[in-house]
């Protein structure tokens, strides 16, 4: 199963990702991502990867 | 096998280009560019880039890995010249015809020039090269006269400042951003920019421009003379369709589109990003965007059109737009500065946000500053048209405060 890498160092709390995937993403009162599910299923896969392509500093990777 | 050819190698045709494949798209893909350099990044020239300078990585649109995974065809350092859209072709200014079966124009807007013709000194900032050649005149002690005070103009000040150059900035609307923001909300803007040290000059123009033997002497409207040994000038961006004007296809200040992102009248060409106008079903208004996360969600509305014609989506999203200047990062949500407003927070503390209110009291849009948790909620509000008092209470809550008085 896929999973997200995030980069807590790049993040830059622009929020992309949650607004694309709020089930997966949640952004903390630091302005830093929080990562809801580590792993995400095919179904999901378009939809998380999309979110994590949104991010400005490219802080989201989804990796197999 | 289909050829996608995509006008435009900045993010808008990038994204379009990433989401494709990611759609399942196994057919060829060309991005045309007039840069010849490698697709970066455009938000951080204004910012880190100008700030520290910095090696082309980390600009990069995309990773080598990423390169490599897109299996695409980069046709770069010549512009696209012309378009035919019944042989269904896009000839370069090098004269290649690159065929296609369907098109996406993703060939954005550029600086808006100087009035005062260019030069030495004289500044516009849109590409890497603008960024480089703004960057080398940085230096502690000389005097940069910013027209515009924009988020071009705004964020250059702020980092020229840090490079220790005295900066005086021009707008002649009575404060920054107030055409977006509105004129109470842009004086705190204009306050930060004082406190911080800039000299600014708002409600008034640049009469003249003239160059001696050491430098700019400036003449403002209102009799002020100044001189500077830089000016940078940020006042808009044109969008660049120029080369569609024999095409056919729809213009009006960008390229005519449908709910769906389909240039008018044709099926088989898109538009994304900067260069397209569109009508929203939804907000039953016709929209165009200069905005990075406007071009990456369209870029996906596209590539979702293009693989399922059969299952076609119209492009609906919520406004979102950041800025850093100084310690402040401010970001701008849905559409902002109706009169109706709420202040919540301290902008001298450095923290604050606020919020915009529809007639039926639903949040519009928001500026937030230096508030992650205030970000996030005014994100999903707009998008849930949640009432706009409501989110100012729980807003207030989480910062500890008595509740912000309605500003009126």
């Amino acid at each position: 199963m896929a999973t997200i890498k995030a980069d807590l160092g790049a993040c830059q709390g622009y929020a992309n990702c949650v607004v694309g995937a709020e089930d997966y993403f949640d952004i903390d009162d630091d302005g830093v991502v929080v990562t809801l599910k580590a792993e995400v299923p095919d179904a999901d896969r378009k939809r998380v990867e999309e979110a994590a392509r949104s991010c400005p500093v490219s802080a989201l990777m989804v990796l197999d | 096998m289909s050829t996608v050819v995509i006008v435009g190698a900045s993010v808008g045709g990038i994204k379009t280009a990433q989401a494709l494949r990611l759609e399942g798209f196994s057919g060829e893909i060309v991005l045309i560019d007039s840069e010849s350099v490698a697709a970066y990044d455009k938000p951080p020239l204004s910012k880190a880039y100008l700030k520290h300078g910095a090696v082309s990585d980390e600009i990069a649109l995309m990773t080598q890995d990423e390169i490599d995974g897109l299996d695409a065809r980069f046709e770069r350092g010549s512009a696209a010249q012309s378009l035919d859209v019944t042989s269904r072709t896009v000839t370069l200014e090098s004269g290649k015809v690159v065929p296609y079966d369907t098109l996406v124009i993703a060939t954005g807007s550029r600086a808006r020039r100087s009035p005062w013709g260019e030069g030495p000194g004289m500044h516009v900032l849109r590409t890497s090269a603008d960024a480089e050649r703004l960057r080398s005149e940085l230096a502690p002690g000389r005097r940069l006269l910013i027209v515009g005070a924009g988020f071009i103009g705004a964020e250059v000040a702020a980092t020229a400042l840090a490079h220790g150059v005295h900066v005086t900035m021009v707008d002649p609307l009575p404060a920054p951003m107030s055409r977006v923001l509105n004129e109470d909300v842009g004086n705190i803007f204009a306050a930060k920019h004082r406190r911080e040290g800039i000299e600014t000059v708002f409600g008034h123009t640049v009469a003249t421009v003239e160059r001696d033997s050491e430098g700019f002497v400036v003449e403002l409207s209102n009799g002020d003379t100044l001189r500077a040994d830089g000016v940078l000038v940020g006042i808009g961006a044109i969008v660049n369709t120029e080369w569609l004007e024999d095409s056919g296809l729809v213009l009006e200040n960008g390229v005519m589109c449908g709910p769906g992102l389909h240039a008018l009248g044709a099926d088989d060409i898109f538009a994304v990003g900067d260069v397209a106008r569109w009508k929203s079903n939804a907000r039953d208004e016709v929209l165009r965007l200069e905005h990075w996360t406007n071009a990456v969600d369209q870029a996906k509305t596209v590539a979702h059109n293009i693989v399922h014609p059969d299952d076609l989506v119209d492009y609906e999203t919520v406004e979102y737009v950041w800025s850093d200047q100084y310690d402040w990062k401010i970001q701008v949500v849905g559409r902002t500065g109706s009169s109706d407003f709420q202040l919540l927070g301290d902008p001298a503390a450095d923290r604050f946000a606020v919020l915009y209110s529809a007639e039926d009291g639903s949040l519009m849009g928001a500026v937030v500053v230096n508030w992650p948790r205030a970000l996030v909620s005014s994100r999903r509000a707009v998008a849930s048209r949640r009432s706009a008092s409501e989110l100012g209470v729980e807003l207030n809550a989480t910062l500890g405060t008595a509740p912000a008085s309605p500003q009126r």
